[in-house]
């Protein structure tokens, strides 16, 4: 062959490849999603529904691993996340922990070693207390009880310095009263200390506490949006998520408080990678896998993509960075 | 009993050729998960979890069930060949499996574990059944206080039960606790011990540590000795797997005893790890053949294995009825239940009663089938230890550096590996034991938490321990055990050859 050929040739591969791939980029080999909590945490199911809405719908043709990566509160998928720069078969699951965490602890990682991909669904919280061991039948008792005795209504949440023990600074911040906070290892643990009577109080996403409030060992007060949950079906004691009432009507001045499930690229994810994932979390949340799993959590369904995404990445971090500094969390600057 | 009758239900459901099949499937693939150091059962368990997507309920529980049985009973296999064990559970079976394998009796030691670990499971699963109402409202009886007695009593019967050196106990108890602090604390939030490594941020992976301690510990000691270690003469007699068989019932008095810790240790928060070792350490203190613990003493293999699998199987029904996993391989199955649509908590004995009772029945049906599957390996097994050490050295070097990566695909942790195989290495040429350290690195961290959760309850006030009836008495059981060796000692004065764990010198073991 000449050697012009060859040349041609080259410049035309160089030339053409980019812009194919950019067109349409497809995964052709395994596709593994990090998960950054333990196996049965709630980013490990939200990472593995997504799984079986795109195997099942066959949206996603190529394998798909589920991995756990939840040491240091998930940070070690996000500091895995920094080591594969730009490989867009390794895609990560998290809430806000992904921006919130460098916020109070010294990590060699920062939002810049992310491509951000979407917000799937936000996950409400709930206040939940047990109502036989307790008394305590709603918000104005509760902050009742709380006043009488400052320090003693002992509140559970999954970890120290996340969205729970955040929320719970924001219900003392807006109402005045003193609460201690007890950190367990996950949600659902905090739950059953609150069904057994160890403890006062928790605050948990709507899934974590169901199954107690069926059994009648745990009464949810009201829930931290704007607005109350859309879901009318009766779940217990003649009770839907809809007649919980919001906080703020309730006495709890707290704004919408929901935690987003959001997934998550290296930095440097090629062009046509974040445009072909973007699309199929988009059809991904229109599964009826996923569907059902966005029922039974009792979230709030709003799908965010691209700009939108970063736009809410944006205010979240800095409503967050606002309260960790208020409560003294923030980590020292080196 | 309205049990029986729901069980009865629950075999016709888990008794189908289709699931029949499943079983037999489930248990091959956990044993050869549970061979592989770490691989383990919960990772074993996750990679299959999403072939249980297009699967019902049922037969996708079952599946995973089975393959947990089978890893269980594979984690022994290594512990016994190898003195590597492939389960963190199935530590405490080194301590008698390892030397019997030595002394020549591979076929007895595997034997021996296996058919007291089928017998352990099956008690756990009748107690299942019998006690499953009662357990859910019993579990929900443990706040942070009855926790840290559990751990405590754990702790206590191990120190106390423990021969050699007290003090060279208490050290190495000490070490096994920093270890388990490194990573992010529960409590305060904070990285400790990190030394701003990004690697050491989730903590030391308990696998890990056992695989250099044990695994390459032991290789280190053998090369020393000049690779005497020429492969072990083991006669294969396939006679002596039937003839083993009839002499388990023989230990009745250590397989009740064991049995009655798993269960315990499952159903509360103790998990499988915990009840193997406390076993163990009772064995040891209650065994007329106690003192013989630790040189190959059938004995110490039965107590270990027997509480290893009833906890194992009691650790499924906090996992059922409250949604709290006895074990890392419950929250993985945790999770399998939660895709699948179904939600663990007390209602799900009511709202599905199939799945429920379907699952307890394939575990009776599961563990006959594990049990007699793994003795058909044991002439295998028992035919590998016939090598001669220049193959097989370097073939444990390759599954332990493969099994220290694969835990997390770090390549940080086979050096963390080797590490621990050069610590292991250290502690054998001082004889200080490895035991307490591992149990404190198991236990460690959830012993602190606990503690700490019930002194914020108490806002600092240690009465808390003692605050009802059920705490009270674990503590003071507890109390008891630490105290014991002196008690005895004081009791029977100068005539101390009955104990002769307390001063006879210790081999390798605790």
């Amino acid at each position: 062959m000449p050697k012009h050929a060859l040349t041609a040739l080259a410049l035309y591969l160089g030339l053409a490849a980019p812009s194919v791939a950019l067109a349409e980029w497809k995964p052709n080999r395994p596709v593994e999603f990090v998960a950054a909590a333990g196996p049965g945490g709630g980013t490990d199911t939200f990472a593995r529904v997504v799984q079986s809405a795109l195997s099942k719908n066959e949206l996603l043709t190529t394998p798909i691993i589920v991995s756990n990566k939840a040491g240091g509160s998930g940070a070690e998928t996000f500091i895995y996340a920094k080591t594969n720069k730009g490989d867009p078969y390794k895609l990560y699951f998290g809430t806000q922990d992904a921006y919130v965490l460098p916020l109070a602890n010294k990590l060699s990682y920062s939002l810049k070693d992310l491509t951000p991909i979407a917000a799937m669904v936000f996950d409400p919280f709930i206040l939940w207390v047990n109502p036989k061991t307790s008394g305590i039948e709603d918000v104005k008792g509760f902050i009742a009880k709380a006043k009488e005795a400052p320090g003693q209504l002992k509140l559970g949440g999954a970890k120290a310095k996340e969205a729970d023990e955040t929320l719970m600074t924001l219900i003392e911040y807006s109402t005045g009263v003193d609460l201690t906070y007890i950190p367990y290892k996950s949600g659902s643990e905090a739950a059953i200390q609150v069904a057994g009577g160890h403890i006062t109080a928790n605050v948990n996403n709507p899934s974590e506490s169901v199954e107690q409030w069926k059994a009648g060992v745990q009464k949810p007060l009201c829930v931290f949006e704007n607005e109350r949950l859309a879901d009318t079906t009766v779940i217990a004691e003649d009770l839907s998520w809809h007649d919980i009432p919001t906080c703020k009507e309730a006495g709890i001045a707290v704004d919408s408080f929901a935690q987003p499930r959001t997934i998550w690229a290296a930095a440097d994810l090629p062009p046509g990678a974040l445009a072909y994932y973007t699309d199929l979390f988009i059809k991904a949340a229109a599964a009826p896998e996923f569907k059902a799993y966005q029922e039974r959590g009792a979230q709030i369904p709003r799908l965010l993509t691209g700009d939108a995404f970063k736009d809410f990445i944006k205010k979240h971090e800095a409503s967050y960075a606002e309260i960790y500094k208020r409560n003294g969390w923030l980590r020292a600057e080196q | 009993m309205g049990n029986f009758g729901q069980l009865m239900d629950g075999f016709a459901v888990a008794l189908t050729a289709h699931h029949l099949m499943i079983m037999v499937m489930g248990v091959l693939l956990g044993l050869v998960v549970g061979v592989l150091p770490g691989l383990g059962a919960p990772n074993g368990v996750s990679l299959l979890l999403p072939l249980t997507f297009t699967m019902d309920p049922i037969s996708a529980i079952i599946l995973l069930t089975s393959m947990y049985w089978g890893a269980l009973f594979g984690g022994s296999t290594t512990s016994i060949l190898f003195n590597i064990p492939g389960e963190p559970s199935s530590v405490a079976t080194t301590f008698d499996g390892y030397p019997l394998a030595k002394q020549g009796q591979a076929a007895r030691a595997l034997t021996l574990a296996f058919t007291s670990a089928g017998i352990g499971a099956l008690t756990g699963v009748l107690v299942i059944t019998l006690l499953s109402g009662w357990v859910a409202n019993f579990a929900l009886r443990f706040g942070a206080a009855e926790y840290f007695a559990v751990y405590f009593m754990a702790f206590a019967s191990f120190i106390g039960m423990s021969g050699g050196s007290p003090f060279k106990t208490l050290v190495s108890m000490m070490l096994g606790f920093a270890a388990a602090t490194v990573g992010i604390d529960t409590i305060s939030g904070e990285a400790r011990l990190t030394f701003e490594f990004d690697e050491l941020i989730g903590g030391i992976s308990f696998l890990i540590a056992v695989i250099g301690l044990f695994g390459l510990g032991e290789l280190l000691l053998t090369m020393e000795e000049g690779l005497k270690f020429e492969g072990v003469k083991a006669k294969l007699d396939i006679r002596v797997i039937a003839r083993t068989v009839a002499e388990v019932p023989r230990y009745w008095a250590t397989l009740i005893r064991s049995a009655l810790i798993g269960c315990w240790m499952g159903i509360t928060p103790g998990g499988p790890t915990a009840a193997s070792f406390m076993s163990y350490a009772l064995g040891r203190r209650f065994s007329r053949r106690g003192r013989f613990f630790g040189k190959g003493e059938p004995e110490g293999i039965v107590a270990p294995e027997t509480a290893d699998h009833s906890a194992g199987s009691c650790a499924l029904l906090p996992m059922l009825a409250l949604g709290i996993p006895g074990s890392a391989t419950a929250a993985v199955m945790m999770g399998g239940l939660m895709i699948w649509g179904l939600s663990p908590g007390p209602m799900l004995f009511t709202s599905q009663p199939d799945f429920v009772w379907g699952l307890i029945a394939s575990m009776y049906m599961g563990n006959i089938i594990a049990v007699v599957l793994v003795l058909a390996t044991v002439p295998l097994f028992a035919f590998i230890l016939r090598a001669p050490f220049t193959v097989v050295g370097p073939l444990i070097t390759v599954v332990c550096v493969i099994g220290a990566y694969t835990v997390a695909n770090h390549m940080f942790d086979v050096w963390l590996a080797l590490g621990f195989g050069i610590v292991g290495y250290v502690f054998k040429k001082l004889d200080y034991p490895l035991a307490p350290f591992v149990l404190a690195m198991v236990l460690g961290d959830k012993a602190e938490d606990s503690f700490r959760q019930a002194m914020l309850t108490s806002d600092g006030s240690p009465a808390i321990f003692f605050s009802n009836g059920l705490v009270a008495t674990m503590m003071g059981l507890g109390l008891l055990l630490l105290c014991l060796p002196v008690i005895s000692a004081l009791l029977k004065g100068g005539r101390g050859q009955k104990d002769g764990a307390a001063g006879a010198p210790e081999g390798r073991s605790a």
